[in-house]
């Protein structure tokens, strides 16, 4: 018996990785999803309010469009087979239909109809998603769009982060999305849509996320060189571990005089021109904000994890990691570089 | 059929031509610099249509190679972005306009028994100029940087969104090259529109009414005056923008008070309706094709005219569906929404048109009515689609995913490109007298629809997964690997089927057989008049009765013009 599950199960598993090869239908496709480990950026496994109203619009707009393929492509296919030429028919013509009146009308009114039931569906969902009030307690976080990285602000809380969001989960958090230079795209596909950040014209964007976790996005607006790297993670946590962290967060950065060399070569050496460490003489603002780097999972707007190595090789020449970054290399020597990566792993 | 024609009574020069004096190369390459031959100028934007092809092309598959697996090395960020700025300016500038004129300079005054444009000189003027700008774009490749030191081509994405493009974020002159050869390029194109506008309007031929004007000739006409009301504010905004550039202007300068957002509105108020510019011609080379190969006249031609204007009219009332994400309010999104989804009503008309011309006809499956039907097809599920974008909330989602990538190359490619092939697998024995190879057509055929749907079709699930457009490359962790490897074999497979094209293309012109004035048996005029038609086309002004005059000739007992 066991053996006959295990052969069945096996039997379902080839089929299904055989159904899974591309171009064979949306079913496949779903099949192929199914699978996938939650965080993946996929806008059919939303995890947030705005994003859910749209997955559930676009199955009702999928059936609709789906539907009219079957009939229409069908009634083609179906043609193409019944009225071709046989070889053994004569060479005369068929006979020549130059068109009928009532037929264009009934294949025009039909169309109207259909567009008539997708637009007011279409129209709600907008208002709804576009317009819904603003709750009492929603949180208030400033993204703004950097050639190539994010920066987060949370006035209220006074709180400066970069790449890595934090949010509560079930409580709505608008985003008000600025520019520093040139366009971009705020876009996790799990929580919401995507709104553009635009210099001189502020959006405003909003998600109420349902589940905690990990959500991947990316900028989604040809921005410049390191476009594809300018990578968003957004961390849903549960009100506790909001709070945790935010408290974390408002602390200044930490004084560890060990690390007095590291620091003295950040703060003479131009690091401070981009960067600030909140509570010390650096108050750049062109870069990340580095009060609290270590609480970061990632470097470099999410494209390797944060550990001592990277840390190292990002100093030594942000170039290798990503080629066209805006952070020079600093020409430092590499007793310097251990120096201050040494510093820099004390801003926990 | 070959050999046997059905001329227009006493249209045809029976007299042969001179025998020609012996040419040198340097008398055949003035030949053709100083012609203002429509047909020969036909010629030349074909060739340059088919060149660029290859160089997109190769551009293409420069992409699809760098995407096919994450975290690729094989070139870097910079030239990437190059190159799909490159694929995309290329294609839609020196690739599509260009062939739609082509078509249209060629057939057009043959289709209304026209001797000539109605403008030759300004329709070579039209060329060449067009012709300089796609020089001046590629040019960029060694002069971009200027003084700076090496070429760079321009790398700002053929969209070119504002503030990216000023002198800030965009140094050197690769933006400037782009930004003149556009310039030059439109000018270009608002000749060949007028001389195309004039010609049908008034040089067509006896008993031709504009409801008697063949349907490539109608489209042509809707899509040059299209063009016209289009290229208008491209050409404005570029001026705009080197403006910016170079004489201080603040237009788009979001650094000094400008606006971002009135550069995407002058872009796709071109944007969008220049998709239509390149679509509806190749909905009249259908419209020609389907008919004659179904053996049958095509269903309901006032409505097939009506919905081209239709479209036509629609279409400038759309673009900003290409920016829902940039923070419009609901009722402007709303609105946007209505007037794309009411473009789908004429566009299904023509769908529905094209079936009933199919339904109880004898269809031929030569190869340009393969390649229409596949047309058919993939026109149906790219405006599907195209409704799917049209639903805002959506469309949130899937703005600049590889979804759009997959829905446009679906119209540029599934229609635009394949209706291309089946007008050239059309027209070549005309233009040549001789015949294209079935065979290698019909393996052109096979190779170019099952790599178009590899790499397609797979696009639209990749862009459902949250991959979004312009990227050089992404995060093993993404899942999306798979995926783009089948994207790019599937653009191997294109690529192999384009070249056997270009060589059907080659060998046919040595090798294909006679083809005579009139291989298909059809039915408009170019059929009447030998292959290749001489320098004056028609010997004599032909007379026509009905919408097609070489039924009436061919059937006597049975005219077309009993029933229209």
């Amino acid at each position: 018996m066991e053996s006959f599950f295990q052969e069945h199960r096996a039997r379902a598993a080839r089929l299904s990785r055989l159904l899974a090869l591309p171009a064979t239908g949306i079913l496949a496709g779903h099949a192929a999803w199914a699978e996938m480990p939650q965080g993946q950026p996929n806008m059919l496994t939303p995890a947030s309010t705005p994003a859910h109203t749209i997955a559930n619009l676009s199955l009702f707009v999928l059936l609709i469009t789906g539907s009219i393929f079957v009939v229409v492509g069908g009634l083609l296919a179906f043609a193409l087979v019944r009225y071709r030429a046989r070889p053994q028919e004569d060479t005369s013509e068929p006979p020549q239909i130059y068109g009928s009146t009532q037929v264009e009308l009934a294949w025009t009114v039909i169309p109207i109809l259909i567009v008539v039931v997708l637009f007011l569906t279409t129209a709600r969902i907008i208002f709804a998603v576009q317009d819904a009030p603003k709750p009492e307690d929603a949180l208030d976080v400033t993204v703004v769009g950097h050639q190539f990285w994010w920066e987060f602000r949370y006035p209220k809380l006074g709180i400066v982060t970069a790449n890595e969001l934090h949010v509560p989960v079930r409580t709505a958090t608008y985003l008000h999305l600025l520019s520093a230079d040139v366009d971009h795209s705020f876009w996790v596909p799990q929580l919401a849509g995507k709104t553009d950040l635009i210099p001189n014209h502020p959006n405003e964007t909003w998600i109420q996320p349902e589940r905690t976790g990990l959500y991947l996005g990316q900028c989604a607006q040809f921005c410049g060189v390191e476009h594809a790297q300018m990578l968003l993670r957004v961390y849903v946590d549960t009100p506790s571990e909001f709070a945790a962290w935010v408290e974390h967060q408002q602390q200044p950065g930490v004084q560890d005089a060990s690390v007095a060399a590291g620091r003295h070569v950040f703060e003479t050496e131009a690091c401070t021109n981009c960067h600030a460490v909140a509570g010390t003489a650096a108050i750049g603002t062109f870069g990340p904000d580095l009060t609290h780097l270590m609480s970061r999972d990632t470097l470099a707007s999410g494209i390797v994890p944060n550990t001592p190595e990277n840390l190292r090789k990002w100093i030594h020449d942000p170039n290798d990691l990503k080629p066209g970054v805006l952070m020079p290399a600093m020409q430092l020597s590499d007793q310097q570089v251990d120096e201050l990566v040494a510093y820099l792993s004390t801003l926990r | 059929m070959a050999d046997q024609t059905f001329p227009i009574a006493g249209s045809i020069d029976v007299t042969p031509p001179p025998r020609a004096e012996k040419t040198t190369l340097l008398e055949w390459l003035h030949g053709w610099v100083v012609t203002v031959d429509h047909k020969r100028l036909g010629i030349l934007y074909m060739a340059y249509a088919i060149l660029f092809l290859l160089v997109g092309g190769v551009e293409a598959l420069v992409i699809r190679l760098q995407l096919a697996s994450p975290h690729n090395r094989f070139i870097g960020p910079e030239t990437f972005n190059e190159m799909f700025t490159m694929h995309g300016t290329t294609m839609v500038f020196l690739v599509g306009m260009m062939y739609i004129f082509g078509f249209g300079n060629y057939i057009v005054p043959l289709m209304v028994g026209a001797r000539d444009m109605a403008f030759p000189r300004l329709n070579a003027f039209s060329f060449w100029l067009s012709a300089f700008g796609g020089l001046l774009l590629y040019y960029s490749f060694i002069g971009g940087f200027g003084l700076y030191g090496m070429g760079a081509a321009p790398d700002v994405t053929w969209w070119a969104y504002a503030p990216l493009t000023a002198k800030a974020f965009s140094p050197g002159h690769a933006t400037d090259y782009w930004a003149l050869s556009l310039i030059a390029m439109g000018f270009g194109t608002l000749g060949s529109a007028i001389n195309i506008i004039a010609t049908t309007l008034s040089m067509r031929c006896r008993g031709m009414t504009l409801m008697r004007m063949p349907l490539f000739a109608w489209l042509m006409l809707v899509t040059s005056g299209l063009t016209l009301v289009t290229i208008t504010p491209l050409t404005a905004s570029q001026i705009m923008l080197v403006i910016d550039r170079y004489l201080g202007g603040h237009f788009f300068d979001t650094q000094a008070g400008g606006q971002a957002i009135v550069w995407m509105h002058f872009f796709w108020i071109f944007g969008h309706p220049e998709v239509y510019v390149l679509v509806l011609p190749t909905f009249g080379i259908a419209s020609e094709i389907i008919p004659v190969f179904s053996r049958k006249a095509i269903f309901g031609y006032p409505a097939m005219v009506a919905a081209s204007v239709g479209i036509a009219f629609v279409s400038l009332g759309v673009w900003a569906h290409h920016m829902f994400t940039v923070g419009m309010t609901s009722v402007g999104n709303t609105f946007f929404v209505l007037s794309t989804m009411l473009v789908g009503i004429p566009t299904g008309i023509k769908i529905f048109n094209w079936l009933a011309t199919i339904w109880g006809g004898r269809i031929r499956f030569k190869t340009p009515m393969l390649f229409c039907i596949a047309f058919l097809f993939q026109f149906l599920i790219a405006g599907l689609t195209g409704i799917i974008l049209s639903v805002a909330p959506w469309d949130w989602q899937l703005h600049n995913s590889y979804f759009v990538i997959a829905h446009f190359h679906y119209v540029l490619v599934g229609a635009i490109v394949f209706n291309i092939f089946a007008g050239i697998y059309y027209w070549y024995p005309k233009v040549t007298g001789r015949m294209m190879s079935e065979t290698l057509g019909k393996w052109h055929f096979w190779l170019f629809l099952i790599g178009f749907h590899v790499t397609f079709d797979t696009m639209h699930f990749v862009g459902l997964e949250g991959m979004p457009r312009s990227i050089f490359t992404y995060m093993p962790d993404r899942g999306w690997g798979t995926l783009n490897l089948v994207i790019s074999l599937g653009g191997l497979i294109q690529g192999i089927a384009v070249l056997l094209f270009a060589w059907n293309m080659v060998a046919s012109y040595f090798r294909g057989k006679e083809a005579g004035s009139d291989p298909w048996d059809a039915w408009t005029l170019e059929w009447s008049t030998p292959s290749p038609p001489p320098v004056y086309n028609y010997a004599t002004d032909p007379v026509v009765h009905s919408r097609r005059p070489l039924w009436d000739l061919k059937h006597p007992d049975d005219p077309d013009w009993r029933y229209e």
